[in-house]
């Protein structure tokens, strides 16, 4: 056993210093991650509490757990909470935060201060969000559209408004944490074409925060003002156009999809690579599908728009541009898959989430493909189809990204092992739970069921039930990864520096890493996943 | 094939088995890429398995494969926006002669105005075989106009009209719902659309005991409003004439070309002075808040049966699609 030979009291990040202002005033961007791991999981909790709520409701076809108006506040803070506050942060402020420095060979962010300052900036949010939930909440979608925002909802809407706005700048400064970093702070040797995936996944990422948040952060402001002091932006009534504001909001919502599935791109490729103990297949390519997403993004947003009252012709070139964005995500895909080819492979954990991840983003990625064709779209938008569609991309595949690459790094973040056992059971309740909950969404959709119904026609039950049936699976499934983890951080088995001999610089310091990343700057000489140079490890499945 | 297997809307009307189609295409391509790709990772994962003493082999990549599955697949998605294209341009395309329905969406009903003269709410009778265009505004908020048996949606904004068109093939009451949601009782602004048999129909107008067509009850508006002060029908008047306007171009006043469609006349009726048709002032009142969203409907459909030309006539039950049009520039 190789972590008989580690120190329980070695120095670390961890219990260098104690006492909550070490934790709230430091500028270490590990502890920083830390942070953000505490408050994006209570907000999923939240939003996941909304979820049960909202699928309960839809047990009957009858309105009758709660009032129209309540369950209307449910689905948009159920909406907001979840996309806002925990999928924009999740992999970017958590685990790019921790595994940045870390993979480059820095001491931390080039900017540390500015990435407590940006924490901050999602707590001053979190809390307005927080007190615009109990005092009223907010009922405009998470897509505010108007003029039903600005001039016909009763509720909090400028408060949720304010929140949002906030909150964007903590995406927008760790963006620009994030660029700088990667630009100026590579170690020696780390050459673009020696980085990791998942740092090319995360410049990409971070572009769209830096060029898309800006403009959520004046559609936002430009509703509150509407709102507040009676301006006419938006509202036709008032000389406005309602469909300004949707090419607004679309400009940074649709990029915002890839905020998400970017990062978890970027766990994909580090772990499969580690568990196939494989170079990436098609290493170029993979990282410049990254930027051809982030790039080719930005140009699709109005095929949120194909029903709203756009000329035929935008339709039509938004329609063609949507498919060239989706060629780059079918380039990944089939990557990892040839990258299992003579691969060497094992079923951990992460793995698990890994396959999870690539069965649920091609059912996501091909469904894309029916909304993209204009014909279709017409019939299945604003339907339960494309509900179905988009949790496929953004549950299927971000939270499964991100669930495995928890797992996957826990090792480093906490020093101690999770139980592998209870991890793989987890991940095939995720796995199964999901299919359950929206799979039936799909045929749901095609039957017409619309979105945000309260109530529906009777026909629409069965699908309904057994959609409500999963979800109570899946969040079971939630729960248990953070029970064990809780556990693991005091009664886990003590992880050795590199558990999994994954290649990667984080796997070269200690477990969990001291404070400035590495005891002496490392120098890299050789290529990114250089499996053929390191061992697997004789035991991958540490089990309890 | 699919009208009694439960899982699958019904087919009501021409648009919905075009659309069915691509779906069921797009269906058969996902389940083969889904299975194709799934067997190969299950394959190779029993396959490459990890085994002591078998080390895996390093594989730089293949830029041959690389392409191959970047321009294969690009191909068959060239093929799909195409097919997708061609049903929303008929989608989006109403047949000249279309039977013309006014619709008027607000919190939390629709209103709906044919123009033999019947006005429903929340219900819309149609006969089978005819063309049906819809001519839709809200009141308030948006709303969409979705009829899942026809395959067609079109969101209803406040300020402008949008269009929607289906033809019925099936007798049957079909869900009608408001797919954009709207407030508190989005999921109540449902109704139904009724489609009977012609002679059926007819039965159906003749016994509602209307007041006339919708057209005429323009026309009686038209005169309330003193609108004939100005709008005369000989070129003695202060405004210009509206005979024969309808979807003709009209030159205005800063040297722009604009053709005279609903949003046009309803626009000029709201707000006058936006585009002033060359050789006139700008004299009209603002009718702007005057006028209600039904009421605008009827002088539309008034203004359009002033132009001698199948689609606009009022009353007109032709059955058939594809009338003649005299010119269109």
């Amino acid at each position: 056993m190789a972590t008989a030979a580690i120190s329980a009291e070695r120095e670390n990040y961890l219990n260098q210093e104690y006492g909550i202002r070490s934790w709230l005033l430091t500028t270490d961007h590990k502890r920083i991650a830390l942070l953000y791991l505490a408050s994006i999981t209570f907000f999923f909790f939240i939003g996941g509490f909304f979820a049960l709520l909202i699928r309960l409701e839809l047990l009957t076809p009858a309105g009758d757990l709660v009032q129209a108006d309540t369950y209307n506040k449910l689905f948009s803070m159920h909406g907001q909470v979840m996309i806002f506050f925990f999928l924009i942060p999740s992999i970017p402020a958590v685990l790019g935060n921790f595994l940045v420095p870390l993979m480059i060979g820095a001491k931390d962010l080039a900017f540390p201060r500015i990435n407590l300052l940006s924490w901050y900036l999602y707590i001053i949010a979190g809390t307005i969000y927080l007190h615009c939930i109990v005092t009223g909440g907010v009922d405009t979608g998470w897509t505010f559209y108007t003029p039903f925002s600005t001039a016909f909802s009763n509720t909090k809407v400028i408060e949720a408004g304010v929140s949002i706005f906030i909150v964007g700048f903590s995406s927008i400064l760790t963006g620009l944490n994030f660029v700088v970093t990667i630009h100026r702070m590579r170690a020696p040797g780390m050459t673009w074409s020696r980085l990791p995936l998942f740092i090319w996944a995360h410049y990409a990422t971070s572009i769209i925060q830096l060029l898309g948040t800006p403009v959520l952060a004046i559609t936002l402001l430009l509703v509150v003002f509407e709102r507040a002091f009676n301006l006419g932006i938006f509202d036709p009534t008032r000389g406005g156009d309602p469909l300004l504001f949707q090419h607004l909001f679309w400009f940074y919502s649709h990029p915002a999809v890839y905020i998400m599935i970017l990062p978890a791109m970027a766990v994909e490729s580090e772990v499969v690579a580690c568990f196939a103990r494989k170079r990436i297949f098609g290493y170029n390519f993979v990282a410049m599908s990254s930027i051809a997403i982030a790039v080719f993004g930005f140009l699709v947003w109005a095929h949120h728009m194909f029903v709203a009252g756009i000329s035929l012709y935008s339709a039509l070139v938004f329609s063609i541009l949507s498919y060239l964005v989706a060629v780059p995500s079918a380039i990944k895909v089939f990557n990892w898959t040839a990258t299992m080819y003579k691969g060497s492979i094992s079923f951990t954990t992460p793995m698990l989430y890994a396959f999870g991840f690539i069965g649920l983003f091609t059912m996501g990625g091909l469904t894309g493909l029916f909304l993209a064709a204009l014909g279709i779209d017409v019939h299945v938008h604003d339907t339960y189809f494309v509900i179905a569609h988009f949790h496929y991309i953004m549950v299927g595949g971000a939270v499964m990204g991100y669930l495995g690459g928890l797992h996957f790094w826990w090792p480093k973040i906490s020093g101690r092992m999770y139980p592998e056992g209870w991890g793989r059971l987890a991940a095939l309740l995720v796995f199964a739970g999901f299919n359950l909950t929206f799979f039936p969404q799909f045929i749901l959709g095609y039957m017409g069921m619309p979105r945000r119904y309260w109530q529906y026609p009777p026909e629409f039950q069965v699908l309904n039930v057994l959609s409500t049936a999963g979800s109570t699976i899946l969040a079971i499934g939630y729960v248990l990864p953070m029970v064990y983890f809780l556990w693991s951080m005091r009664y886990g088995k003590i992880a050795s520096d590199n558990p999994w001999g994954a290649a990667g610089l984080e796997w070269k310091t200690s477990s969990p890493p001291p404070t400035f990343n590495f005891d002496e700057e490392p120098e890299v000489t050789w290529e990114a996943y250089n499996y053929e140079q390191i061992s697997a490890p004789a035991e991958v499945n540490v089990e309890r | 094939m699919f009208d009694n297997f439960p899982l699958w809307p019904v087919r009501a009307s021409t648009n919905a088995g075009n659309v069915d189609a691509l779906y069921i295409f797009l269906v058969a391509l996902s389940a083969f890429m889904c299975l194709a790709i799934f067997t190969m990772i299950l394959v190779f994962a029993t396959k490459y398995r990890r085994r002591r003493g078998i080390e895996a082999e390093q594989i730089e990549g293949s830029s041959a494969l690389e392409i191959t599955w970047s321009i294969i697949p690009l191909g068959i998605f060239m093929v799909i926006f195409l097919w997708g294209a061609v049903i929303y341009f008929h989608e989006r395309t109403p047949p000249r002669g279309a039977a013309e329905v006014y619709v008027v969406g607000k919190q939390w009903m629709w209103k709906l105005q044919h123009e033999e003269g019947p006005r429903e709410i929340n219900e819309l009778h149609v006969p089978v075989g005819r063309d049906v265009k819809l001519i839709m505004t809200s009141q308030d908020v948006i709303h969409s106009f979705y009829v899942p048996a026809f395959r067609i949606k079109q969101d209803v904004l406040p300020g402008r009209y949008t269009t929607a068109w289906f033809r019925a093939t099936r007798p049957g009451v079909y869900h009608l719902f408001c797919s954009q949601y709207c407030g508190t009782m989005h999921s109540g602004m449902i109704g139904q659309v009724v489609v009977m048999e012609p002679a059926q129909y007819q039965a159906w107008l003749s016994g509602g005991g209307t007041t006339g067509s919708l057209a005429a009850s323009g026309e009686s508006l038209f005169q309330q409003l003193g609108c004939p002060t100005c709008h005369r029908s000989d070129t003695q008047g202060r405004g210009p004439i509206l005979t024969g306007i309808f979807d003709k171009p009209v030159q205005l006043e800063d040297g722009r070309t604009v053709i005279a469609d609903e949003n046009y006349i309803r626009e000029s009726i709201l707000s006058p002075s936006a585009k002033i048709v060359s050789g006139f002032k700008p004299i009209m009142p603002v009718f702007q808040g005057l006028v209600g969203e039904e009421q605008l409907s009827a002088l539309v459909a008034y203004i359009k049966s002033l132009s001698p030309t199948p689609s606009g006539a009022a009353g007109k039950t032709s059955l058939t699609p594809g009338g003649t049009r005299s010119q269109n520039p």
